[in-house]
């Protein structure tokens, strides 16, 4: 192992949405040494209400092309309508037809496959990069954030998650940070794929309920599909402890490693509200069981038997 | 998905995750199903679906969905490119004139068959998740499943939805967030609910949500989970946006526990039920089927 410098990226996933994802990665925020934090939960990204970034530079995030038709050129012949197999291209309601009618594009359901723009035999359709979102480089009172804002209703969100995940690793190259900290998304799908892959360490935070079990099975499927080293804490555990062993149990069984159990406390809901993290809030017992999760993390990282 | 006409889709959907989007759906589902109405719940959230924790439904079909991706018919192929060129995903790569195809990367556009000029390319299907069917308490339930590893949640998500079209009411629970799987749930329903919870992160990712309904031009109200915690913002929000809430589902700690066990509100908490039977009264009873865009005028 390298000694004198090792970054390691921390992934918070949950399956479930809801179970607490950005509040645990405010407060390991707080707690961490030297980082960056990366809030990959592009569709509904919090962190930044908690952490109050100071934007330093905004960009335009493009994940792909769209397609529109040029009026002028536009015989209305209709092949681009019959060759979108996304529906996105139609005439437009009756009611509001004009004699010449053109087609129109939804650029809510266009993918950009351009397939539209080969049949086209009057070159009548452009095809330009779209712009799908901004991302920000930002400072917090932890250090560094890369984050960003996908467009209402725009898709391309696993591209954003890899823009984001390569920002903050450029940014902890340049200072030399010891961790980045990621905020993942909800789900199995592609913006956790794209979160995930190639990281050190995923923390599932789960809660004990039955769909927070099962949402923590499919999960951890697919985090050991790609080997990525998974750890597991139970938040809000006591509002059903034989659930929260139950589930321990079960983490056992699957080889992963459980990193902690943390109270129900309604201080988490006050430091949202306060725009702080529940650590910098409150010194209460809930505050201890978050810096014994992060004691874990680290110590599941083989930090301290590398250093 | 062709219904009768006076078929009503109700989608239930939220920015954030977690507010009680299952919760709202599974009740309201057999509310109606308890009222003697020909009901369909369709479980969207296919990347994690939770209802039939709660259903718990007699599975009685499972069907593979499957997705096109092109295959090579190596002795026509020339190596040529186009396909490459063609691809705006990268699913295809050729090198020294051999073609490799990435299926995980594909969108099914369909391009690359299209425009091969010596036609080597063909498209054949593959599996990237699972539909299935059954019944619980006089509810149809429909459910998807992604595969895991599978990037492709709207697919499966159309096929859920195309199963759909026998009852009357459809209900469909949606996936958390606001991007591609959540407008392919929700863009084809009559209404969307979309449930928050007050506090800074709901309030958020509930202004998300309605930018992209309203987007989508789909008539919509507000149901706020756990009403009593957190703060006022949400409520002046809905206010300021002229947005109806027409559900307020209180912080009781009975609630949380019952859920954790997978039990209905409606079967175990009865005082509840009323909040259910009023939030469909206010929906259907509505004259002006617009019931809410927060847009006047539109």
């Amino acid at each position: 192992m390298d000694s004198d410098y090792s970054m390691k990226e921390i992934v918070i996933i949950s399956g479930k949405g809801g179970t607490g994802k950005t509040s645990i990665v405010a407060s390991l925020a707080t707690l961490a040494g030297k980082k960056v934090l990366a809030d990959c939960d592009v569709d509904a990204a919090d962190l930044h209400l908690v952490l109050e970034p100071e934007v330093l530079s905004r960009n335009d995030f493009s994940g792909g092309k769209k397609a529109r038709i040029l009026k002028e050129e536009c015989t209305a012949c209709g092949k681009c309508i019959d060759a979108c197999r996304f529906e996105a291209i139609h005439y437009p309601p009756v009611a509001s037809r004009t004699v010449h009618a053109l087609p129109q594009i939804n650029p809510t359901f266009c993918e950009g496959c351009g397939v539209c723009v080969r049949v086209c035999q009057d070159n009548a359709i452009a095809f330009e990069p779209a712009v799908n979102g901004q991302w920000f480089i930002s400072d917090t009172r932890y250090g560094p954030m890369v984050h960003a804002r996908l467009g209402i209703a725009e898709g391309n969100s696993g591209k954003l998650v890899s823009l984001i995940r390569a920002e903050a690793r450029k940014i902890a190259e340049r200072d030399e940070l010891e961790f980045i900290i990621v905020d993942g998304s909800p789900g199995i799908g592609c913006p956790v794929i794209s979160s995930i892959t190639g990281a050190d360490m995923v923390v599932v935070v789960t809660e004990p309920t039955l769909s927070g079990q099962h949402d923590l099975d499919r999960v951890a499927q697919l985090t050991s599909h790609f080997q990525i080293p998974t750890t597991a804490c139970i938040n809000k555990w006591d509002l059903n402890p034989e659930m929260t062993r139950q589930i321990e149990a079960r983490l056992k069984d699957q080889g992963i490693q459980s990193i902690g159990r943390i109270r129900y406390d309604p201080a988490v809901t006050r430091a949202q509200i306060m725009k702080s993290s529940v650590v910098e809030y409150t010194g209460g017992a809930i505050s201890e069981d978050i810096r014994s999760v992060w004691r874990n993390i680290i110590y599941a990282l083989g930090y301290f038997i590398n250093k | 998905m062709t219904a009768a006409n006076n078929r009503r889709t109700i989608a239930v959907a939220s920015g954030k995750g977690g507010t009680g989007k299952t919760t709202i759906s599974t009740n309201l589902a057999l509310v109606l199903a308890q009222q003697g109405k020909s009901v369909e719940l369709l479980d969207c959230d296919v990347e994690e679906p939770n209802c039939h924790i709660f259903l718990k439904p007699q599975i009685h079909s499972s069907k593979p969905v499957n997705v096109l991706y092109p295959s090579v018919i190596q002795d026509k192929c020339t190596g040529c490119g186009v396909c490459a060129q063609v691809c705006e995903y990268s699913a295809i790569v050729v090198v020294k004139n051999k073609v490799l195809v990435f299926p995980g990367l594909c969108h099914s556009c369909g391009g690359c068959t299209l425009f091969c000029p010596e036609e080597a390319l063909e498209e054949v299907e593959r599996q990237v998740g699972i539909v299935e069917e059954g019944s619980s308490s006089g509810i149809h339930v429909i459910q998807g499943l992604l595969d895991i590893t599978e990037l492709m949640s709207a697919a499966v998500i159309n096929g859920v939805k195309k199963s759909a079209g026998l009852s009357d009411i459809v209900i469909i629970d949606s996936p958390p967030g606001t991007s591609c799987p959540v407008i392919e749930s929700v863009k084809d329903a009559d209404f969307v609910l979309l449930v928050t919870e007050p506090t800074p992160f709901g309030l958020n990712d509930l202004k998300l949500a309605v930018g992209m309904v309203r987007q989508l031009g789909i008539p919509f109200a507000v149901a706020i989970n756990r009403c009593d915690m957190g703060d006022g913002e949400v409520q002046r929000y809905c206010d300021d946006e002229h947005i109806r809430i027409i559900l307020e589902i209180p912080d009781d700690i009975r609630i949380a526990q019952a859920y954790s066990r997978g039990e209905m509100i409606i079967n175990v908490l009865h005082e509840y039920k009323g909040l259910f039977v009023q939030c469909l009264e206010t929906f259907f009873n509505q004259k002006d089927p617009g019931l809410n865009t927060g847009q006047d005028g539109q």
